[in-house]
């Protein structure tokens, strides 16, 4: 296991695969859970017969439905800007993945910068669905891409202004480094050293925060004002259909799958589990498990979330993240620096 | 200079495609008949410098231009240009200059001027003392440039204020 990892090429062609293959097929679970767990919560039927037992392949079945319908471009559309949007989020998306770490050797690059590069490209995706709600020449498209833009630069600053507690407790911003922080004991107690993810560090309002923010980030519902289908008729995603409109559904989920896998690095401990022998070869096939476990969850939270909640109106939006989300990072940012230099 | 060992350099080659993509993005900003694929353009050659960024090993500046320029300063670019205008296809409004030869001529100059100044500053030296790692970084930038790093803050600061002041109604009306 240890000679093939060590391997450039192959250790590069695992990662390649990983990222290509497991990243959509992970969205399709994802978008099961989806419609299982809408369905259990709001005391419907739900998908039933594809595939038989629980409706197992209603993904795919989704899935290729899209991929075969007719790729329409409005008349009046800008082409090659409503082409190219679907791409540039995806692309935003999927950039992302290159910091996830799922165990100490498998992850895409381990860069310096890890956090940073991770919030650089996340943000890539809102020009995207700008490109996407203009290009339409449709005025539902426009007001949601118009939505969308205001609603993702207001939950930016929250997110990364949530992230710098965590960064400034683990003194690092390469997300192995900050998995290999938690994994150190945080204090002892006579000789058992108690270890602990940065959420159970007194994190809470900084975690609390990135799930809100990232919610936003998202577009789920209660923050899901660019494509509210009762008033926008799906916003920027109006005009889109066939693989296209697919392209911005995968994105969607696999953006649920890099947000949580962000979240579950930096405040609970990613692929690091207290107990587990972080330098042993079993974390090559245990930390991919730890790491998804915890992924599972989180996105189990969002789907909750999405199930519960109303919907936000666009000012409670606008000033949930100016007037409360915003003061309280800076706040938690000041308590983390004080807690880190007393003691 | 010898072509042949110069594109023998995977950097050079690499360097000459983003710097070409670049020129041409650059040039399409001022020339597109559309507001919005000039700002997409614009898009485009802030990319382009953020790869150069990376070659030269800054990753932190490329990773900033990405964050608040591509992400936020574009963006806010769209958000206007839609919020007031947005016809898709020929803009009806006259984006063009009348005066083109001199704002031709100005801008030559212009980069011809710091073309000049740039290269005659650092010659063929290679910078010392570079620093690249995020810590290395904040280590310089909160010791020794610690000054000009506040003094900076304060100007944005009063900026920021200044933009509000500008934008909210006046209570007496």
């Amino acid at each position: 296991m240890s000679a093939i990892l060590d391997n450039f090429w192959w250790l590069l062609a695992i990662k390649v695969l990983v990222v290509a293959l497991f990243i959509p097929g992970f969205s399709l679970v994802l978008i099961f859970a989806e419609l299982k767990l809408s369905a259990h919560m709001q005391s419907r039927i739900g998908p039933y017969f594809a595939g038989g037992r629980w409706g197992w392949a209603q993904p795919l079945a989704d899935g290729l439905k899209f991929m075969q319908k007719e790729d329409l471009v409005p008349a009046d559309a800008d082409r090659p800007v409503f082409k190219v949007a679907p791409m540039i989020v995806l692309m935003g998306t999927l950039a992302v993945f290159v910091i996830v770490p799922f165990s100490p050797k498998l992850i895409v690059s381990d860069l310096d910068l890890g956090v940073f590069y991770a919030l650089a490209a996340g943000s890539i995706g809102t020009v995207g669905v700008l490109m996407a709600g203009w290009s339409s020449a449709n005025k539902y498209s426009l007001m949601g891409g118009l939505r969308a833009a205001a609603q993702l630069i207001a939950y930016e600053l929250p997110l990364v202004l949530a992230v710098v507690g965590v960064v400034i407790a683990a003194g690092t911003m390469s997300m192995g480094g900050i998995v290999a922080a938690q994994a150190e004991p945080w204090f002892h107690i006579g000789t058992f050293g108690v270890r602990l993810p940065y959420l159970l560090q007194g994190q809470v309002v900084g975690f609390a925060i990135f799930m809100i923010a990232s919610l936003a980030e998202l577009s789920r519902i209660p923050f899901d004002m660019p494509i509210a289908e009762s008033e926008l008729v799906m916003g920027y995603l109006t005009e889109y259909s066939g693989i296209r409109f697919t392209m911005f559904f995968l994105g969607e989920y696999a953006g649920m799958f890099s947000m949580a896998a962000i979240a579950a690095t930096l405040f609970l401990g990613g692929y690091y589990l207290p107990g587990l022998p972080i330098a042993s070869n079993a974390m090559y096939v245990l930390g991919p498990l730890v790491l998804i476990g915890k992924v599972l969850v989180l996105v189990f939270l969002m789907i909750w979330m999405r199930w519960t909640f109303p919907r936000l109106r666009e000012d409670q939006l606008q000033s949930l993240a100016w007037r409360w989300l915003i003061p309280l990072a800076l706040v938690n940012i000041m308590a983390t620096a004080t807690f880190k230099v007393v003691f | 200079m010898d072509w042949g060992n110069w594109f023998s350099d995977a950097n050079n080659v690499v360097f000459l495609v983003v710097a070409l993509v670049m020129v041409a993005a650059s040039v399409r900003v001022v020339t597109s008949p559309n507001v919005v694929h000039s700002a997409l353009m614009l898009v485009i050659a802030l990319a382009g410098a953020a790869g150069l960024f990376l070659m030269l090993g800054a990753e932190f500046v490329a990773w900033t231009l990405v964050l608040v320029y591509i992400g936020a300063v574009i963006v806010l670019f769209l958000f206007g240009i839609m919020i007031t205008r947005a016809p898709t296809g020929r803009d009806p409004g006259r984006l063009d200059h009348a005066r083109r030869w001199p704002a031709a001529v100005v801008a030559l100059g212009t980069f011809v001027t710091i073309a000049t100044v740039t290269t005659l500053a650092f010659e063929d030296r290679p910078v010392s003392g570079a620093v690249t790692s995020g810590g290395d970084l904040g280590e310089v930038l909160f010791n020794r440039y610690v000054i000009p790093f506040e003094a900076v803050s304060f100007v944005l600061l009063a900026a920021l204020i200044g933009g509000i002041v500008l934008a909210r109604k006046d209570p007496e009306r």
